[in-house]
């Protein structure tokens, strides 16, 4: 019996390595939303649109900036016009060529079409011009640092104009993208899978080793394991890290964790609407008491299963804004209750509000043990999701755990979240001393000076704690054993480029 | 039998409007605001409003429940707000494979819940009965999901005998689908199996005491004409209806099953759909169900008269 059920397994399995050689099946945890680079807005899209569509500009490893559809670039003396040389032998998957108009057409929709998500991302685009057939000058209203990087992402993506010419345009779009990326797109089943082809025309088509490439949206990360072990799927993204160690001791699978740009913190409402009076977080010595309870380190190691990197600050390890300067607070219970004292109370009484899901809630659970110490008496208020969104835009929390994924300009990360008007700042937190750092920053293309800016930011706000950062979201991606030449990048994107499977 | 179709249509047209009220009533009682769930991390405050025009969020409910049923009439469900695919467009692609997972699901659940319902009753208080009883009791209380996660590390993992989960349609390798599917629809006909078992041996022991089979027993008939011929087919009445209404159950999708085998199925995209709050998907795919739902107790109605000879003439 046991010898038949071999033999039909080795059969079977021998039928599905048939006609597969070279197509890459990647799990997910998501189905992206819409493949039109100009309105979409989730990780697993940016995840398809890095096969699927080719940016001026991309970032390596250590997030500077490389040649991607444009060879060259460079900021006029006043860095009020930034300008591009673009590559010569790109081409649309529609067989038309890339080039300085075409380059125009996708900056003028991404700012101008109704839906655009990019518009605030460009919004200091003042005009885009095409001097001749391969310059691109972008000229911007004042000095924009954060631009170059805007341009490595979706905002410099670039699709076939002709795709977006007719009526209805956007819907078709998102249908059907027709961009000039390495690998062209088939079809889509949504919440099933998304499949691409190779594109032979592109301009580095030799390092792209696949034919076919299809992402496939499997929620529960062990099913998506279990299809990564049994051969289903040759990589995955976001495995889960209560299976870090199990994934460790498989020999057919290579564990390939990268610490992200993204972060988890706690945002304290101090002046938004109800939630705020009567807060005891509104009081910056109750934040401050609350942090030197927290120790994120153990949070890392039992939450995290060691993949999730202590966080003090807004820029990922990776960034070279990241800071030597403020290095992660220990707690210090006894410290912890003096300041409660200095603050006039003895317990404090709070709600935290998170969405519902197991990290979440279990992070939860240890941050109310461990602030219990010095006297804070958390009560957990688990939320959907989207009804999360909605109360903490409204002010209805006293302390909410949230994410990021993360920016590759120090911008994005810290920008919306503590200037007075940001538009992520649900704490209405508003120091206009900070505001006016922050808009500085922005003006300066020199990295060790605006680092130098940056850091007096966090001079203050490390003091003020409007938020306070818990641990930098990781990636963490397995692949198959015979997959080679796969490095994961803080970004979280799966470039494809030199991947391929061994031989034998 | 013509008269009594029409008939019911008729009646279906009011629930129907019923139905369509409260869906749409229903959602905007969810808490959250599907603007900032559409938005995206960045939640440009220019997005947001554009977003609330366009989807005409600032209209009161009635007026938004008008355009949306005239756009309904003229069979335009409307497009998902997150991946800009027709409504009707994401239902002709899940339905075959709801339709698929129902069918091959009930398949197995009538295949073992009838004949062991049968047996459980023939064979009454016999380590027979017994044994069907815990198969029912587990069949009911073991949870699919856990059910579904250690069948896929046995028999995917371990053995690698089937695709852990996906879906691969027939037209495009049917054995390959029918090995994809095997697997989630054992799943979920657990329970359904478990149910129909309850019911038939139920059904059954009623007919058995009945007085036409102890007549059937004097005439000397076999044991095996008295089970199957006689008792069996009057027991099958509440059992028909069971199944076509268990079939209707199935169809509006089975999430958890669907969520882990990764399934594209109805359950899976209402339930996205929800968390998303994709207004349009919500209330084009809840229409659709309503609908079949309809149409399926009517097709139960119509068998009933088929198998049951009593209640043509009433």
């Amino acid at each position: 019996m046991k010898k038949i059920a071999l033999l039909a397994g080795g059969l079977l399995m021998g039928m599905a390595a048939v006609g597969h050689a070279q197509d890459l099946r990647i799990g997910m945890q998501d189905d992206p939303d819409t493949l039109d680079p100009h309105r979409s807005r989730t990780y697993a899209a940016r995840i398809v649109f890095t096969s699927l569509c080719d940016k001026l500009v991309d970032i390596d490893s250590k997030l500077q900036f490389v040649p991607k559809l444009a060879k060259s670039w460079s900021w006029n003396d006043d860095n009020t016009a930034l300008t591009f040389k673009l590559r010569e032998d790109a081409v649309f998957h529609d067989g038309s060529k890339f080039d300085a108009q075409a380059a125009k057409a996708n900056l003028d929709r991404a700012l101008t079409l109704p839906e655009s998500q990019r518009k605030s991302e460009l919004a200091s685009v003042s005009k885009v011009e095409a001097p001749d057939a391969y310059t691109l000058v972008i000229n911007v209203k004042q000095p924009d640092a954060p631009l170059l990087a805007q341009l490595s992402d979706r905002a410099g993506m670039m699709l076939s104009p002709k795709s977006f010419a007719g009526e209805d345009s956007a819907s078709a779009v998102g249908r059907n993208p027709v961009c000039s990326g390495p690998y062209k797109f088939v079809e889509r089943v949504q919440n099933d899978r998304i499949v691409l082809e190779k594109f032979d025309k592109y301009y580095d088509a030799k390092d792209y080793a696949f034919d076919k490439v299809t992402f496939f949206a499997i929620p529960d990360s062990t099913v998506r394991l279990s299809n990564l072990k049994s051969g289903g799927i040759d990589i995955l993204e976001r495995a889960n890290p209560s299976d870090v160690p199990a994934i460790k001791q498989d020999a057919g699978l290579v564990f390939k964790p990268v610490t992200g740009l993204g972060f988890r913190q706690f945002m304290f409402n101090v002046n938004n609407g109800e939630g705020a009076k009567n807060n005891p977080f509104s009081n910056k010595l109750v934040r401050q008491a609350f942090q030197l309870t927290i120790d994120r380190a153990a949070i890392g190691e039992v939450i995290g299963g060691g993949i999730f990197p202590p966080a003090q600050q807004p820029f990922p390890l990776a960034s070279p804004y990241h800071s030597d300067k403020f290095p992660v607070v220990k707690p210090d219970i006894a410290k912890a209750k003096a300041l409660l004292k200095e603050a006039g109370m003895e317990t404090v009484q709070a709600q935290l509000t998170f969405a519902n899901n197991t990290i979440e809630a279990s992070t939860a659970e240890m941050v109310q043990a461990m602030a219990g110490q010095a006297g804070f008496q958390l009560s957990l208020r688990p939320t959907e999701y989207a009804a999360m969104l909605a109360e903490s835009a409204k002010g209805n929390f006293q302390v909410d755990m949230r994410g990021w994924s993360g920016r590759v300009d120090p911008d994005g990360n810290i920008f919306s979240f503590v200037t007075c008007k940001g538009t992520l700042n649900d704490s209405k937190y508003c120091n206009p001393k900070v505001d006016e750092i922050l808009r500085k920053a922005r003006t300066i293309s020199d990295q060790e000076k605006r680092k130098a800016v940056y850091d007096e930011a966090q001079t203050i706000l490390q003091d003020e704690l409007p938020s306070m950062y818990i641990y930098y979201q990781p990636w963490p991606f397995v692949v198959q054993k015979k997959v080679q030449g796969f490095e994961p990048f803080p970004d979280g994107m799966i470039r494809l480029q030199g991947v391929s499977f061994s031989k034998g | 039998m013509l008269k009594l179709i029409l008939r019911r249509v008729i009646v279906a047209i009011p629930t129907l409007i019923l139905v369509s009220i409260v869906i749409f009533g229903l959602q905007k009682i969810l808490p959250g605001d599907p603007v900032l769930a559409m938005a995206g991390e960045e939640r440009d405050p220019a997005v947001l409003d554009f977003l609330r025009e366009k989807y005409r969020l600032n209209d009161p409910l009635p007026v938004q429940y008008v355009a949306w049923i005239k756009e309904v009439g003229q069979g335009n469900l409307g497009v998902s707000l997150r991946t800009d695919i027709p409504v009707t467009t994401l239902v002709s692609q899940k339905l075959p494979v709801t339709i698929q997972l129902a069918i091959m699901a009930m398949f197995f659940a009538i295949l073992v819940g009838i004949p062991l319902g049968i047996l459980a009753a023939v064979r009454k208080g016999t380590r027979v009965e017994f044994g069907a009883n815990l198969f029912a009791l587990s069949g009911m209380s073991i949870p699919n999901f856990w059910l579904g996660i250690i069948l896929i590390m046995i028999v995917s993992v371990q053995f690698r005998l089937l695709p852990a989960s996906g879906y691969v349609p027939p037209g495009r390798d049917f054995w390959l689908s029918m090995k994809t599917m095997l697997m989630p629809a054992l799943v979920l006909s657990t329970a359904i199996a478990a149910y129909l078992m309850r019911h038939t041996r139920s059904a059954m022991l009623e007919a058995l005491s009945a007085d036409y089979v102890r007549t059937a027993r004097a005439k000397g008939a076999s044991e095996r004409i008295v089970v199957l011929r006689h008792a069996l087919r009057n027991a099958l009445m509440p059992i028909v209806t069971l199944v076509t209404i268990l079939f209707g159950e199935l169809l509006a999708g089975a999430v958890l099953t669907e969520q882990i085998f990764g399934i594209p199925g109805f359950g899976k995209l209402l339930v996205d759909a929800v968390f998303n709050r994709d207004y349009a998907v919500v209330q084009g795919v809840v229409l659709c169900i309503a609908v079949g739902f309809i149409v399926l107790t009517l097709l139960a109605d119509v068998l009933y008269i088929l198998i049951n000879p009593r209640l043509r003439y009433s």
